[in-house]
């Protein structure tokens, strides 16, 4: 794949930055002219890896999260989001829908929704050693 | 975040912006007042105005849910906009909980 431009956003893991990272990787994508539905895909594919980091990578400690947003030239999208917290011991498990390690409040569908959204998604992590979350899609040309 | 109606021991919420991990731990908190102090019989969520939501918004939901039936009591969603209907069919709560 080769890849025409890129972004890269760094931030601390503060969830007040949720919003911002899935607005500015939207931001950077709306290039491709996206569909109003592709856009949300992305925003919720986003917020997801980086709620992840937020909740699980740093827990309660703040760390920071780096995205790479890349876009080739065949319109497919690469955003990887990359922590360097506490990372997964089993990454399959915590795949599973409904599975989660967090309080109630969370659902464990984080992955579900990363995978129903992308074409592609890869994890690669190792205890203690953080994790990157790589997903890509490819955005439709219309007209 | 969020204003309501009560009428008739039916509760309604209508959430209002971004229903995300970090807005999401207000809006349970004040929704749970509202659940506690008002004792419905029913709870109605308005996802009208919500501009975007993710996993978080299924937890929301489910808690709610959880909370409502304990007491014996019912929850319904209604108005979502086609990204929460989207978010909320991928974790099927529709097979749960009735969505107007």
């Amino acid at each position: 794949m080769k890849f025409i431009n890129e972004a890269n956003i760094t931030f601390p893991s503060n969830s007040s930055n949720e919003s911002f990272a899935r607005m500015s990787v939207a931001a950077f994508v709306s290039q491709l002219d996206p569909t109003v539905e592709e856009l949300a895909e992305i925003k919720t594919m986003v917020s997801e890896a980086v709620t992840n980091c937020v909740v699980h990578a740093y827990e309660n400690t703040i760390g920071l999260v780096r995205i790479r947003v890349q876009i080739s030239d065949s319109r497919a999208v690469r955003i990887t989001v990359k922590d360097t917290g506490k990372g997964i011991e089993d990454v399959e498990t915590a795949k599973q829908p409904c599975f989660t390690t967090g309080s109630e409040d969370r659902a464990g569908m984080g992955f579900t929704i990363m995978e129903s959204f992308s074409d592609k998604l890869r994890v690669k992590s190792a205890p203690g050693r953080g994790t990157s979350v790589i997903m890509e899609k490819k955005i439709i040309k219309r007209g | 975040m969020l204003s309501y109606s009560v009428d008739d021991d039916i509760l309604t919420v209508f959430i209002k912006g971004e229903l995300d991990h970090h807005t999401s731990s207000g809006l349970r908190e004040e929704t749970d007042k509202l659940i506690d102090r008002f004792s419905p019989i029913k709870t109605i969520l308005d996802f009208k105005n919500v501009t975007f939501c993710d996993s978080s918004g299924i937890a929301f939901v489910l808690g709610r849910y959880k909370r409502m039936t304990a007491g014996g009591g019912i929850l319904e969603l209604t108005r979502l906009p086609r990204q929460v209907a989207t978010i909320f069919d991928l974790a099927n709560l529709g097979s749960l909980i009735r969505i107007t």
